[in-house]
């Protein structure tokens, strides 16, 4: 074997070896969340390596069916966790609930009057509006139920485009290539986004509450440092960070 | 049974169609103007067109995304003409796949094109044929493998196309919807019976498409 390939493997297996590390698979709705989240936990636990990937939950749940090497799953929703749950993949023990997630209606066009709420939809100038895909991304499901529950699922179907999570459904909406979004309270919060367009929340009553629930899947039940990121959740310092991105504490 | 499937691959034969067309049309000029132009700075112009062999589709896609928004110039300009942006378009798709298969088409071309003989041209030329009569009698009889190489792989590349499309198109049933990204929502979705019904048909029809292509070298070397 040349010696350079022996040096890369040395260098590999060592690297595999020093400090512990954590691998979270988090709902996009956390995206800029995560960041502060991780920084946070990074101060208090200097020495464990934080790797996160975003995504829809309904794409990580089929990952991890299929073996994904994740140890901690923040998913959007509370149905993804249990269903690994059932599936004999992730700790029952773990579950844990950690953020409520609220929708808005958003758009960056300075002349979109949306006071009305979700009727401001039907406008005739809004000629595009963004959702989640509602078949796997939680954020999706329920902006397809708020416009059912006022009735306008059928009326605006033609103006819907979907986004691939919620992430890349606020990324159409910020582009204006959408004219207005559904999109998370969390992410119109973030600073990247804070100061762009206008913002209304849809009533909480409009669609089945967006429990988040975290979850170690078999993987991660065995890795400590993936535990005490899920501990740290609960701690004051990650509350503060989910206050800020609007994530009300269940109860 | 499978109408949702039915209705992406119909959604990927039209825009590879399409596309294959708009390629076909600029692709023979613009491949033989690449072979005839002595102008220096040539290869800048055969880099571009290149280009996008290598380039990731995420690429492709966020310019596309950026540069025809709504609020830019060239977005406006679109929407003034068409009365929709070119994201989440069919023929914002078109746009797309034209740019990601165009050197799947002109290098063909190109390639086939050069090996008609300069002498052939010249004797036709100085016996009185006008500049369609020679395209259509002489060139197109003799590069009419090459050209049809550029054809398949154009088409083939566009069926094989996702990450522009996942980018721009905003997954509308019937508008922008392609085979690939079906597939790729039912993966998430965990519906492996019409994942495994679309993967096997779009394995299928790349095989053909390439077998042809085969086919049309081996004739082209032969002759």
């Amino acid at each position: 074997m040349p010696k350079f390939l022996v040096l890369f493997l040395l260098f590999a297996a060592s690297g595999l070896q020093a400090g512990q590390t954590v691998s979270i698979a988090a709902a996009s709705d956390l995206v800029y969340c995560l960041e502060e989240l991780n920084a946070a936990f990074a101060k208090l636990n200097p020495d464990i390596e934080v790797k996160a990937s975003t995504g829809s939950s309904g794409n990580f749940f089929a990952q991890i069916k299929h073996g994904a090497p994740f140890d901690l799953f923040l998913s959007a929703d509370v149905s993804y966790p249990q269903e690994l749950i059932m599936a004999g993949l992730a700790e029952e023990k773990s579950l844990s609930p950690y953020a409520v997630g609220h929708l808005v209606i958003w758009t960056t066009k300075d002349d979109l009057d949306l006071s009305k709420g979700l009727d401001a939809l039907t406008s005739a100038t809004i000629s595009k509006v963004a959702i989640a895909n509602p078949e796997h991304a939680p954020y999706g499901r329920a902006a397809k139920a708020a416009l059912e529950h006022a009735k306008l699922w059928e009326r605006i179907k033609g103006k819907l485009v979907f986004g691939d999570n919620i992430a890349q459904t606020a990324q159409f909406v910020e582009t204006g290539n959408a004219d207005a979004g559904l999109v998370a309270l969390s992410l119109v919060l973030s600073p990247k986004l804070a100061q762009k367009g206008s913002w209304v929340e849809v009533p909480q009553d409009a669609f089945p509450r967006l429990e988040q629930a975290a979850v170690l899947t078999k993987k991660g039940a065995k890795n400590p440092a993936a535990a005490l990121y899920l501990s740290f959740l609960k701690s004051r310092e990650a509350r503060e960070v989910f206050d800020r991105y609007g994530f009300r504490l269940p109860e | 049974m499978h109408s949702d499937v039915w209705q992406s691959l119909w959604l990927t034969f039209q825009l590879a169609t399409f596309t294959t067309l708009v390629l076909l049309i600029i692709g023979l000029p613009l491949a033989h103007w690449l072979n005839t132009c002595r102008w220096k700075g040539m290869v800048f112009i055969e880099t571009l067109v290149t280009l996008p062999i290598v380039l990731p589709p995420t690429v492709i896609g966020f310019y596309m995304l950026v540069v025809f928004a709504p609020q830019n110039p060239l977005g406006s300009l679109w929407k003034q003409f068409t009365g929709h942006t070119l994201a989440f378009s069919f023929e914002g798709l078109v746009v797309g796949s034209v740019i990601y298969s165009l050197p799947f088409a002109v290098q063909p071309f190109q390639a086939a094109l050069k090996s008609i003989s300069h002498s052939l041209i010249e004797a036709a030329r100085i016996s009185g044929a006008n500049w369609w009569q020679i395209f259509w009698h002489i060139t197109l009889p003799l590069a009419r493998h090459g050209i049809g190489v550029g054809i398949i792989l154009s088409f083939a590349h566009t069926v094989g196309e996702f990450g522009v499309v996942l980018m721009l198109g905003g997954g509308i049933p019937g508008v922008t919807k392609v085979a690939s990204i079906f597939l790729y929502d039912e993966v998430q979705k965990l519906n492996y019976s019409e994942a495994h019904f679309t993967a096997l048909i779009l394995l299928v029809i790349s095989f053909i498409l390439i077998f042809c292509m085969r086919l049309l070298q081996r004739q082209d070397t032969a002759e």
